[in-house]
């Protein structure tokens, strides 16, 4: 990393080193950043008794914004400086260490699943049968679900390079597909199925989302990059449109409510004599719900990894990946890349929808509300900011991206730093896009940008990120 | 039918729009043959490559390949995929496009798309993990092996193929065609950017592809050292046309390829002119 920091510096003129050149690159940004915040942050405005608007002058929290920018940017400039002196980097490994990491790194994935399959169990423990609830439920299966979305649409975006704006388009034909399913047609048709409903919907609703990919697939076939992001954002609003505006089918902006939950392999969850608490002879207490939903869409996201993973080393998995690479050599090789591009789409598809079908049966209610093209961006942020085609670095942004602003809901210390007013959930956009921004300088590929080859014949070495390509669609 | 013709390519025309690449190009690629097009920049060979590999589609003519068994494949009329997986043409590029991403042995892995697919029942099986996919697996790797012992890159196997000098990726290129079991290898300036001892290395690697492989060789090429020593048979276009048809010997001393490479004495333009056909 060093060495080519160098050479980018020695192409660019000679270099200007020191400590008073960092101060004035410092300086400089700590300029914009005043300029910037002085119509956002240096008047606030609110209304007092007699309803008339008044002016705070806040020139306190600019000084603050700036002096923030100010010491940020000198702690950045002089840390490059002295890397491209061959500091090296600030937090170095210790030698002796590395070998024991390096039989640490492939016992990571059980270790962490094995976490993760503790995790309820931790939570009970640590905040008790009524506190975990949050836990399991805002953390837990909020994040895998969104997981489970950024495995699938990394089949799309991160494998097959095929930039994909209307994802969630996908995630609401499977929620609609259960709830329709579930609510409808399950009732009016053989209503003793009921218990059995999500079992019976869940792979339904993956098919119809898969089947929906290849709808979209088609007509964009033909399209690249930039064009292709374009039209499939537009499919993920026209999705949205048809649920808010055809009535009939989706009850519009009402949405569907009494969507049924899943059951425990048929045996409900609820405080009946045959429900999941008193078969089991335990006292009733919704807990066990919760517990089980995170069980499932843990399995379910765990069966999207195994599923790319078993992919990634099959020859489709290969063509995906050779079609972000270069889609022409794929041609000239034979490879039908129609039907290469079809298979990505409609498996990512396919798992969003199984994700969606989840999610409806955890809400019990949906609505277009929902499926907004905010929900799109986020997946696809996780995708890029975690580095396209990783499922480490995907799981670890999902854990940011969603954790995050979930935990600053739990930061009442910040109460005591700013005062009893200060609400750290209404700042958590703020910080979301701070991280993004941050994720962006200090990783521009992602947070793991490098490679793990499919195949090798002596000695797997992963890939740099500068070689591999980012696919034009 | 043995007199049959690899390729037979009759009366090929493309043009775009009012620009006439190749005009009425016919010419014969025999069995077991490495043919050489040449001609000066513009002339339009890449173009009868593309149009011979389906990535564009002639304005008019034919283009008829004959396998072994009898089998005829009109080239026109088929998508460039095909052509490779059925028909069997391979084919490099002038601007060398690898995989660069994916490691050598993956490079070779990707070429073998189609006959994997079969072993793994289109996926299915293979994800389950019944039928012969692994077996086909590992004669896939064997066979990617046998090439890159053959172009001398098994030390680089597990390095990205981005990651390898200008003349490994240029070997590359042709072991990862090879890797499709062609009939006929399509070369667009293998020799482009190969010092001499690399080309020399080239022309042992074109001889043996024809004489151990039992494949045909079509090639575009600049580098003469190249095309007098290996080829057989020289096909020479200017302008889109056709200008000569013969052994190296032959073209070479044709007048009018001197004119095209060389240009020729003011006194001689208006004989030579008569001579073309000016």
């Amino acid at each position: 990393m060093a060495k080519v920091d160098k050479r980018i510096v020695e192409q660019s003129g000679p270099l200007k080193t020191g400590p008073m050149a960092a101060l004035k690159e410092a300086a400089f940004a700590g300029l914009i950043t005043f300029g910037l915040s002085i119509p956002i942050i240096a008047y606030g405005t609110r209304q007092d008794i007699n309803n008339r608007l008044v002016l705070d002058a806040r020139w306190d929290a600019v000084a603050w914004a700036v002096a923030i920018v100010f010491i940020g940017r000198l702690l950045v400039t002089l840390n490059a400086q002295r890397r491209a002196a061959g500091g090296g980097k600030l937090m170095r490994v210790p030698q002796s260490l590395q070998p024991v990491l390096g039989r640490l790194m492939p016992a990571l994935a059980p270790l962490a699943i094995g976490f993760l399959f503790a995790f309820p169990v931790i939570s009970i423990v640590f905040s008790g049968w009524q506190g975990s609830t949050k836990w399991i439920d805002n953390f837990g299966v909020q994040i895998l679900i969104y997981v489970m979305l950024g495995w699938g649409l990394n089949i799309v975006v991160g494998l097959a390079g095929l930039l994909d704006l209307g994802y969630v388009a996908f995630y609401a034909v499977g929620a609609y597909s259960y709830a329709l399913f579930a609510t409808k047609v399950i009732p009016a048709t053989y209503p003793v199925l009921g218990v059995w409903a999500f079992w019976i919907c869940l792979p339904v609703a993956g098919i119809l989302a898969a089947f929906w990919g290849i709808l979209l697939g088609f007509p964009v076939l033909r399209l690249r990059g930039d064009y292709l992001a374009i039209v499939t954002l537009a499919f993920g609003e026209m999705i949205r449109l048809v649920l808010i505006n055809w009535t009939d089918f989706s009850q519009g902006y009402a949405g569907i409510s009494g969507i049924p939950r899943p059951s425990f392999f048929g045996i409900p969850f609820n405080a009946n004599d045959n429900g999941f608490a008193a078969t089991f002879g335990l006292e009733f207490t919704p807990i066990y719900r919760t517990i089980f939903l995170y069980y499932l869409i843990l399995v379910l996201a765990l069966l999207t990894a195994f599923v790319t993973i078993r992919l990634r080393r099959m020859p489709v998995g290969r063509a995906w990946e050779a079609l972000r690479e270069d889609e022409i050599a794929c041609r000239s090789l034979g490879i039908n890349t129609t039907t290469t591009k079809l298979t990505a789409f409609s498996l990512g598809a396919g798992f969003g929808g199984v994700a969606g079908a989840f999610f409806a049966a955890k809400q019990g209610f949906i609505s277009p509300e929902s499926f907004t093209f905010m929900e799109s961006a986020v997946i696809l942020a996780i995708v890029v900011l975690g580095g396209m085609g990783s499922l480490w670095g995907v799981a670890i942004a999902a854990v940011v991206m969603i954790g995050g602003p979930e935990l600053m809901r739990e930061m009442e210390f910040t109460k005591a730093i700013f005062g009893k007013d200060f609400d750290p959930t209404q700042y958590r956009m703020l910080i979301f896009g701070l991280a993004m921004v941050v994720i962006m300088i200090w990783k521009p590929r992602g947070l793991i940008s490098t490679r793990e080859p499919t195949a090798f014949l002596k000695q797997s070495k992963a890939v740099s990120g500068s070689h591999v390509k980012e696919g034009h669609g | 039918m043995s007199t049959q013709p690899l390729l037979k390519v009759e009366h090929l025309t493309m043009r775009f729009g009012g620009l006439v690449a190749v005009n009425d190009l016919s010419f014969d690629v025999q069995k077991g043959n490495i043919t050489a097009l040449i001609g000066p920049n513009g002339a339009g060979k890449t173009t009868v490559f593309n149009c011979i590999t389906g990535f564009y589609k002639p304005t008019e003519g034919m283009m008829t390949l004959t396998h072994a068994d009898g089998s005829h494949y009109l080239l026109e009329r088929m998508p460039d995929f095909r052509i490779a997986a059925e028909a069997k043409v391979a084919r490099t590029f002038q601007n060398i496009r690898l995989f660069t991403g994916m490691t050598v042995l993956e490079n070779l892995l990707v070429a073998q798309h189609n006959v994997l697919m079969k072993a793994s029942g289109y996926t299915i099986m293979g994800l389950l993990g019944i039928g012969g996919y692994k077996a086909a697996s590992a004669a896939s790797v064997e066979k990617a092996k046998y090439w890159l012992d053959k172009t001398r890159l098994t030390d680089r196997a597990d390095d990205p193929a981005g990651d390898l000098p200008y003349g490994d990726q240029r070997r590359l290129e042709i072991a990862r065609a090879m890797c499709t079991e062609p009939l006929l290898l399509c070369l667009d300036e293998p020799a482009a950017g190969l010092n001499p001892r690399e080309s020399l290395e080239l022309n042992n690697l074109l001889r043996s592809i024809r004489k151990d492989d039992g494949v045909s060789v079509l090639l575009i090429e600049h580098d003469m050292s190249v095309v007098m020593e290996i080829s057989d048979h020289v096909v020479v276009l200017d302008y889109g046309t056709k200008i000569s048809d013969g052994t190296p010997s032959h073209v070479q001393n044709d007048p009018k390829v001197i004119a095209a490479y060389l240009g020729v004495e003011d006194e001689e333009v208006e004989a030579v002119e008569a001579e073309v056909g000016l």
